[in-house]
């Protein structure tokens, strides 16, 4: 028994961390008033099967918090005792106990500083002040399972085991209850024994079902109603990789066999075409397997709201939209923490307090909206409030201490990215929320980092509004390929502003330095070449005539020189650390259509590469 | 060159190594670590790197960086034709080519026939050698590519990142 337990803890840590986050949202979205009974039994449901299954791996302090938790619930859920706000603030302080246990259990570290006893005791307190009849049957109740009086009750706890199928299922939670059910096979157990002293004929069915010979696989099998299965990434990832090997392969046979003719070869043509067509599919249905709605960090964010907005004595709505908008499951994960950060930064910063907004003539609660959608093959991310607005004002005095070149008649869309530069706050007063060492500056690296770009628009006294434009994916990147001595290099779209032939009349050279630079519209910009950045054997051709790319990189604005321009196409990033290691001014690399390797730039870098300070230029 | 599995592997310390020459000198290798063997093809240039590190190729989807022996070690005669030999290497699990003038054979030696190496008089710092090896009156260099491969030498490996 012993030697599969290992691999179904795993799987209960990933149930009980969805358990804890639909319980999040749901108690998140509870209607004080009349709440739903639907949501109730979701919440009861979460906590009675974390409580079964942590009961089963011997979690013990998981079981017990849960155990009164599930009481409480149950209370309230059979009409006993009536919801209070109060019990939302316990009920999210357990659930926070809870995954802290889980994290400690998942690092095999006894759970000594997990405040287990005080929110047991929380709890306890409000079931204590609140249940009507707590001194009569207090163990029934507690189980909910021999609840005779509320035969709908008793259903759905055993629905939250997994024994019964969707038969009753709730349609408010049904597409989660298809997840679960698979899922539960494998921790059907029977109530703890504790407390339990009468025989019950709900419980007499539940031994049978785990005494079934390999209970552990037949009921994954069976109630395989799920439509979902987990693979690891590796998993994925490789797969992603051979298709990337057969469109590579794919284009290198129409390659081989442009010189054809076609009348004389019609059916390769038409063979190929097929394959064509084929590998397409295949390729956009292997990159979705990867894709994650983006309400997988959204949902985090109802309660990072409350939290921050309780915090700072503010009432703020938050509005979600476009949770389904599907996104790479790398891109998800580096995009929660800049997305966590802008949101505070709106409450703390954009969002202002009641008083301050009813003198404003706005209504007293303040709105930040989230929303995503797709644009032209990418995802925007956005995120805006009603709040105060940037403060123009003190952006350029800010910058004007920092050292940074600015003027006062500077368009509004210059002065606003100066938040990104590194150290730039412009808080009143540094928040134990907003001004922890995390900057917009952070932020923005880790959206560039995946590829992305981060606008930011502003109006006083309306409000802010930040979009993130991503990738759809990390795997594939959209590029400009250019060649240098002979050699194709890709340069990311995201940074091109734009390209042009230089003219006499552009250039100019610095004295006392080799460098030159250009004039584009009025701005003088450093010209790049890449023959010296990367130090390549042979000199650069003549400026003038020559094709430059203007590029803009975390807040710098350069031209880099490049012998000819090849033409734009999607490449799939390989990555050089793989089989060697980092090198300066390269992110990676990808394989052409021919089978050639070309290296992808790394324009973050080749400012400072330069070895020159190239004027701070937003 | 000999199949290897002509050889019977057996729980004695009789290893088989690939013999391959870098100028005049002929060396031996786990084949262990040996994955495949090729031709030399075309390579892309990596920026900012040595000359010895010919650049990447792509074999088969990955991106594997190619190094020339010859190169590092300052051996005269460095030409690319149809002989020469890129001996693909999965070591420190990455795979990693080395170029080299030609393959020779695929040897077993046991622990016995493999002598220690001298202190110095060879184009290899004694670091990266596990010995010397005498076979039908031509001595054999037993290099420990592993090691070579990972020494901050050749620049292969980032040692801050891994």
């Amino acid at each position: 028994m012993n030697f599969g337990m290992n691999q179904f803890l795993g799987v209960f840590f990933e149930e009980a961390e969805e358990h804890l986050t639909s319980l999040e949202n749901l108690l998140l979205t509870l209607d004080l008033q009349e709440p739903d009974p639907e949501a109730l039994n979701g919440i009861f449901r979460a906590a009675h099967s974390i409580k079964g299954s942590s009961g089963m791996f011997g979690f013990e302090e998981m079981t017990g918090v849960t155990h009164v938790l599930e009481t409480l619930l149950d209370q309230i859920r059979s009409g006993q005792i009536r919801l209070q706000v109060e019990m939302i603030d316990v009920f999210l302080e357990a659930r926070d106990v809870l995954s802290q246990l889980l994290d400690n259990y998942r690092a095999e570290r006894p759970p000594v500083d997990v405040p287990v006893a005080a929110v047991s005791q929380r709890l306890q307190a409000l079931i204590e002040r609140y249940s009507p009849n707590n001194q009569a049957t207090p163990t029934e109740q507690a189980y909910g399972l021999f609840d005779d009086e509320s035969p709908a009750a008793a259903d759905q706890s055993e629905e939250a085991y997994g024994l019964f199928d969707d038969e009753v299922s709730q349609p408010a939670v049904a597409t989660e209850q298809d997840d679960k059910d698979a899922a539960y096979g494998f921790f059907d157990t029977p109530p703890q024994p504790q407390g339990e002293t009468e025989p019950s004929p709900t419980v007499a069915t539940q031994p049978m079902a785990v005494a079934k010979p390999g209970p552990k696989t037949t009921p994954v099998g069976t109630e395989a109603e799920s439509s979902s299965i987990r693979v690891s990434v590796e998993r994925i990832d490789s797969l992603i990789n051979q298709v990337g090997e057969l469109v590579i392969t794919q284009a290198m046979l129409a390659q081989l066999t442009s010189a054809l003719d076609p009348g004389e070869h019609e059916r390769i043509f038409q063979a190929l075409n097929q394959l064509d067509h084929n590998t397409r599919e295949l390729q956009e249905a292997v990159m979705s397997i990867r894709m994650l709605p983006i309400s997988f960090i959204f949902n985090r964010f109802p309660r990072v709201v409350r939290d921050t907005a309780n915090k700072l004595g503010k009432q703020v709505e938050l509005i979600l939209r476009g949770e389904h908008t599907e996104l790479d499951k790398g891109v998800i994960e580096k995009l929660t923490d800049p997305l966590t950060h802008i949101v505070r930064n709106s409450i703390d910063h954009g969002i202002e307090t009641p008083a301050e907004r009813l003198a404003a003539g706005k209504p007293e609660r303040g709105t930040v909206r989230m929303s995503a959608y797709h644009q032209g093959g990418r995802i925007v991310v956005e995120v805006s409030d009603d709040g105060k607005g940037l403060s123009r004002e003190r952006i350029l005095a800010k910058a004007k201490e920092k050292g940074i070149a600015v003027s006062d008649d500077m368009p509004d869309s210059e002065v606003w990215p100066l938040i990104f530069m590194p150290g730039f706050s412009t808080a009143e007063t540094v928040t134990d929320l907003s001004g922890r060492g995390v900057g917009m500056d952070v932020v923005r690296r880790n959206i560039t980092s995946i590829g992305g770009r981060i606008d930011i628009n502003s109006a006083i006294g309306l409000g802010t509004h930040i979009a993130i434009r991503l990738p759809l994916t990390l795997a594939i990147l959209d590029g400009m390929i250019v060649e240098v001595d002979k050699v194709h290099y890709v340069v990311p779209l995201t940074y091109i502003v734009e390209s042009l032939q230089l003219k006499a009349e552009h250039l100019y050279s610095m004295s006392g330095s080799s460098s030159s630079v250009i004039s584009v519209r009025n701005e003088y910009l450093p010209l790049l070449s890449l023959h010296s950045l990367l130090n390549l054997a042979t000199e650069p051709p003549p400026a003038v005539g020559s094709i430059v790319l203007i590029l803009e990189a975390e807040g710098n604005t350069f031209a880099l020189q490049v012998d000819e321009l090849v033409g734009q196409q999607q490449v799939v990033i390989k990555s050089l650390e793989q089989n060697f290691r980092r090198i300066d001014g390269i992110t990676g690399a990808t394989i052409m259509g021919d089978g050639s390797v070309a290296l992808i730039l790394d324009i973050d870098a080749l400012p400072r590469l330069a070895g020159q300070g190239v004027a701070n230029h937003a | 060159m000999h199949n290897s599995s002509e050889s019977i592997r057996s729980s004695e310390p009789t290893q088989e190594f690939l013999t391959f020459t870098l100028g005049q000198e002929e060396y031996a290798i786990d084949i262990l670590r040996v994955q495949e063997i090729r031709g030399y093809d075309q390579v892309t240039a990596i920026a900012n790197s040595p000359a010895f590190i010919k650049g990447v190729i792509n074999l088969r989807g990955a991106i594997v960086p190619i190094i020339d022996l010859r190169i590092k070690f300052n051996l005269a005669a460095v030409t690319y034709d149809q002989f020469t030999v890129v001996i693909i290497l999965n070591v420190l699990k990455r795979i990693i080519g080395v170029v080299v003038d030609s393959v020779s054979d695929v040897i077993a030696l046991d622990g016995e026939a493999i002598k220690p190496p001298p202190e110095f008089g060879s184009t290899f710092n004694t670091e990266y050698l596990m010995g010397l090896a005498s076979v039908e009156e031509r001595m054999l260099i037993l290099v420990d590519i592993e090691k070579l491969m990972s020494s901050d030498e050749l620049t292969l490996i980032d040692h801050s990142n891994t």
